[in-house]
């Protein structure tokens, strides 16, 4: 499916979707945090439509791989489940209230948009989720590794990355040994 | 927000840049190209140089790679990931149970804020409340620990600017905060106390005087680091406007905690955010003027002071009662009801092998550590272990204000910078 379909296909999801939404995506409540359900192509717009708002900090960004999950009941019916999930946290100063934002970020070649221009903070946090998911931002200033050396394979946070299979590297001793 | 709020957070236009940024946005092949070549700068000044990872300043194993000209630093980057272990991975394939052992080794000098970032996570998703005992438990101890910790970062910034002796002082302080919670956890550090549905132990016997006796001790020790440090002309004239950042640059970058407050912007999860009983306590958010090194470190100081305030009313308050949830779906039975009852092994033993089972669902929770907001997200799918679990470091985020604290500055100035930003590399690599 292009890129296009999946989007024509969510819109058409969301325009017969009748349950509470906030900032024009489907919202939900999980243990009394507001959680917003959307898109990456969404993601820029709501994002400085919630900075205008008050919300001054982007406090947390992560991501969960979802591939051997039994399959997410919190989501609302017009979301389509994707593989991986960019999981934003964002904060209000001024009224004290916190938002989270689940990214549906794809299942094949996951890419959201970055939010370098609007959060500068985000950038280690991305690059982070790229190094332990593999998960691009679009846009990003420096989109490289953080944690693991550069010549690293593979993103180990990822559910089909097993523990304890890869033995340890030092890219120096190569050929040395 | 109104216009005198935005003239007072000033402009954050500076952490923005993509070009001209003095975050050095160079990987290793690139910066081993230039550090090779002579023709790489038209200046002769100019050269990238190495600093770390096992550097005396560098609090760990921090990297920085550092454009210089002459001695003024111009890019910075940090480089890290030397300590990495994968510890949220690991926390995958541990239970709930164990989930504290492998957090509270993240931030070594706080272990407990990991610790109770986690419980409170996996509290929120078991929907379980807590007994009051715990609660205030769980307060004294946190706020011990952040005495302990501010104990460190004095001791590690006197050394780091040449007050050798404020080393040795700032360790023996530390120290007999460390002797009280060996005596409550029976570890020094990475105590695992703090767990889902409580605390590991009831306080020991005796533990008011013990206490009693820090919040003796303590107060006139920290008179004689001020007439160390804070009154010091030389001291003084090394951290004031080193490093400064405005409040509006420290929200762009997310910045959280001692680093944040310098700006003069309050903001304090204990008091505006309230969580365990926090809102049942008094106590004032310190914050700085400036926002250089010297408010950095002015802030840490007198965060002892209203912690050892807050101490002194938990020993006034302490509740009886639990000191952990009875409730048989996460807490083992008492150890003499073992030998008795068959249900009850049966029920310890579930226990400890399979661990205890936790809702689907996904929280967030955060705390105000010592370093700022020690976030922890966990994502559960009705297993005995957590999906996933993710612990936001602040040191992890407050890094990033490194290159944008140094630029322009001396690189005797840098080293400043790196201990007022007070990182745990232990936290940051994770």
């Amino acid at each position: 499916m292009t890129e296009e379909e999946t989007v024509e296909e969510t819109e058409d999801l969301i325009q017969e979707y009748s349950g509470p939404t906030s900032y024009g995506v489907p919202v939900t409540e999980s243990h009394g945090q507001t959680v917003l359900h959307l898109m990456p192509h969404e993601l820029l717009e709501t994002v400085t439509l919630l900075k205008e708002e008050g919300f001054c900090m982007a406090i947390d960004v992560t991501a969960v791989d979802y591939l051997t999950h039994p399959g997410r009941k919190d989501l609302p019916d017009c979301i389509k489940p994707e593989r991986f999930e960019v999981v934003i946290s964002l904060i209000n100063h001024s009224q004290g209230t916190r938002i989270r934002l689940r990214v549906q970020a794809g299942t094949d070649d996951p890419t959201v948009p970055s939010l370098f221009d609007l959060f500068p903070g985000t950038e280690a946090m991305e690059r982070e989720v790229w190094d332990l998911f593999g998960v691009k931002f679009d846009g990003h200033p420096d989109h490289s590794r953080i944690l693991l050396p550069d010549s690293w394979e593979g993103h180990p946070l990822r559910k089909d990355h097993d523990v304890g299979q890869i033995p340890v590297q030092f890219s120096s001793e190569v050929g040395r040994l | 927000m109104t216009d005198s709020k935005e003239l007072l957070l000033g402009e954050p236009e500076r952490v923005f840049r993509r070009d001209e940024s003095p975050v050095l946005r160079l990987n290793e092949e690139e910066a081993n190209a230039l550090v090779g070549d002579p023709e790489a700068f038209d200046d002769d000044h100019r050269m990238i140089l190495n600093m770390g990872p096992s550097h005396p300043s560098t609090h760990g194993v921090l990297r920085l790679m550092l454009e210089m000209e002459g001695e003024t630093i111009l890019r910075s980057k940090p480089v890290i990931g030397y300590l990495h272990t994968g510890m949220e991975k690991t926390a995958e394939g541990l239970s709930y149970l164990q989930g504290a052992t492998n957090v509270t080794r993240m931030d070594y000098a706080a272990p407990l804020f990991s610790e109770l970032a986690f419980s409170l996570a996996t509290e929120k998703l078991l929907g379980l409340e807590i007994p009051p005992r715990a609660t205030w438990i769980r307060m004294l101890m946190c706020e011990l620990n952040r005495v302990s910790s501010h104990l460190l970062f004095q001791a590690t910034n006197g050394m780091d600017l040449g007050a050798v002796s404020m080393m040795i002082y700032g360790w023996r302080e530390r120290e007999e905060v460390l002797r009280f919670f060996e005596k409550v956890t029976g570890l020094r550090m990475n105590h695992n106390y703090i767990r889902p549905g409580g605390v590991a132990a009831d306080l020991p016997e005796g533990w008011e005087e013990d206490v009693k006796n820090l919040l003796e001790i303590i107060p006139p020790r920290l008179e004689e680091y001020d007439v160390l440090q804070t009154g010091q002309p030389i001291f003084r004239e090394r951290l004031q406007g080193v490093g400064v950042l405005n409040p509006a640059e420290a929200l762009a970058l997310s910045a959280t905690g001692p680093i944040l407050r310098s700006t003069g912007y309050a903001w304090d999860l204990r008091r505006h955010a309230p969580y365990l009983a926090y809102d049942q306590v008094d106590f004032d958010v310190v914050v700085g003027t400036y926002g250089d090194c010297f408010d950095r470190f002015a802030i840490r100081l007198n965060e002892i002071r209203e912690s050892l305030k807050i101490i002194e009313q938990i020993l006034d308050r302490m509740p009886d009662g639990d000191y952990r949830i009875q409730n048989k779906k996460v807490t083992p039975p008492p150890r003499a009801r073992i030998d008795e009852s068959m249900e009850a092994l049966i029920h310890h033993f579930k226990i400890f092998t399979e661990g205890f089972h936790v809702p689907e669902g996904e929280a967030y929770v955060a705390v105000e550590s010592p370093r700022g907001e020690l976030g922890c997200y966990i994502v559960s799918d009705g297993g005995p272990n957590p999906y996933r679990m993710h612990i936001r470091g602040p040191s992890f985020v407050n890094l990033q204000t490194l290159p944008h604290l140094m630029e322009g500055g001396l690189i005797a100035d840098g080293v400043a910078v790196i201990s007022s930003v007070d990182p745990i590399m232990g936290e940051v690599d994770r």
